[in-house]
């Protein structure tokens, strides 16, 4: 089978099967692009991988991405995504047609009613797990309150306040890397 | 007009989508409940827990849904693919030009400067979702069914990481006998 199709359909049995988003994936992806059809070398992978998780974007498509790539080429690259999201897709397409239906049905409602206020904490619980894991002292935490206020508060637009944030961490990192540099120099 | 707006709105966030699923889902949500109101609350609340059960990208699945409501089946690819066209174009850049280690640990510390700005952004966008509409027997009556929920549901995730599929569920069953 040509390369193209045998992505599109790895990438497609990934899409369609994968809960739990992107994180859960990529032990599936790694199984089938590094152990089972050995198209690209395992540190090779895990290097790259690195780099596709720090772009923006849908983190399954930026991964397709790059496997078809470099697997592939341009038809690759095409191939695997489409594999990716043609899953998701085809899935909300159908159920949205459903869901429209019998949504003011007074059952459905009542069990959304119920799911609602579970989803508003799915939301909160990671943004608290993530600030853990960023290590925010009490100096720092100022770059969360402050996003919270801006965008809660007063209702700026989150567009703005992450190109805010990208400036003010590049700067960050400029300076980081010029005391490493310093101290390179020196030793 | 309106398909330009969803290539418009979809563009931007696959360009400042840092930070995995749950940003994204910031992003989306600003534009499409609050500054389009293409959605309402209830919807994104409901569309979010529907995508959370169904496999693939959380992010691909409310463009494929908001492309859907606002412009039918033609709406629905041109979300989904507009939210992919900047990764399309960044992955291919990467691939191409040779990632140098100076510029891989400029970018480490960049993208560690902006977590703790992406966790903010993700809290905001939680906490612009507990109004009336979701929580509506809030303040109404001895017990704040919706609050008891919340509070379960996030003690469970946060400190003992169940779930989130197991929690939608058990949340929908708790709906169904509570109200």
């Amino acid at each position: 089978m040509r390369k193209p199709l045998q992505l599109f359909f790895t990438f497609f049995k990934i899409g369609a099967f994968t809960l739990g988003g992107g994180y859960a994936m990529l032990s599936m992806v790694e199984k089938a692009v590094v152990d089972q059809k050995k198209w690209i070398p395992n540190d090779e992978f895990w290097d790259m991988i690195a780099v596709v998780q720090s772009l923006p974007g849908v983190f399954a498509v930026n991964t397709a991405l790059y496997v078809g790539h470099r697997v592939a080429g341009r038809s690759g690259a095409f191939a695997a995504m489409l594999g990716a999201i043609i899953p998701s897709i085809t899935i909300i397409l159908l159920l949205a047609t459903v869901f429209r239906e019998y949504r003011d049905q007074p059952v459905v409602e009542r069990i959304f009613k119920g799911i609602r206020p579970c989803v508003v904490a799915l939301i909160l619980a990671p943004s608290l797990r993530m600030i853990k894991s960023a290590k925010v002292t009490w100096k720092t935490a100022i770059i969360p309150i402050a996003t919270v206020f801006l965008i809660w508060w007063c209702k700026i637009s989150p567009a703005y306040v992450i190109l805010a944030a990208i400036a003010g961490s590049l700067i960050y990192a400029l300076i980081i890397n010029k005391k490493a540099k310093e101290k390179e120099a020196e030793s | 007009m309106i398909y330009l707006q969803l290539l418009w709105v979809f563009v931007k966030i696959g360009v400042l989508g840092f930070g995995g699923g749950y940003a994204m889902l910031s992003l989306i949500q600003h534009e499409v409940v609050d500054h389009y109101a293409w959605m309402s609350t209830t919807d994104f609340a409901d569309m979010v827990a529907i995508s959370q059960m169904t496999p693939g990208p959380i992010s691909i699945n409310l463009a494929t849904y908001v492309g859907y409501t606002t412009a039918g089946f033609g709406g629905s690819l041109l979300a989904s693919f507009a939210l992919c066209l900047p990764s399309v174009i960044m992955v291919y850049i990467i691939l191409r030009l040779f990632m140098s280690k100076r510029n891989n640990a400029l970018m480490d510390n960049t993208l560690k400067g902006l977590k703790p700005a992406i966790a903010g952004l993700i809290f905001a966008a939680g906490l612009s979702m507990m109004n009336l509409q979701n929580f509506p027997d809030f303040g109404r009556g001895q017990y704040n069914i919706s609050v008891i929920i919340c509070v379960l549901a996030f003690v469970a995730s946060y400190f003992f990481k169940a779930n989130p599929i197991l929690l939608i569920v058990l949340s929908g069953v708790v709906g169904f006998f509570a109200y």
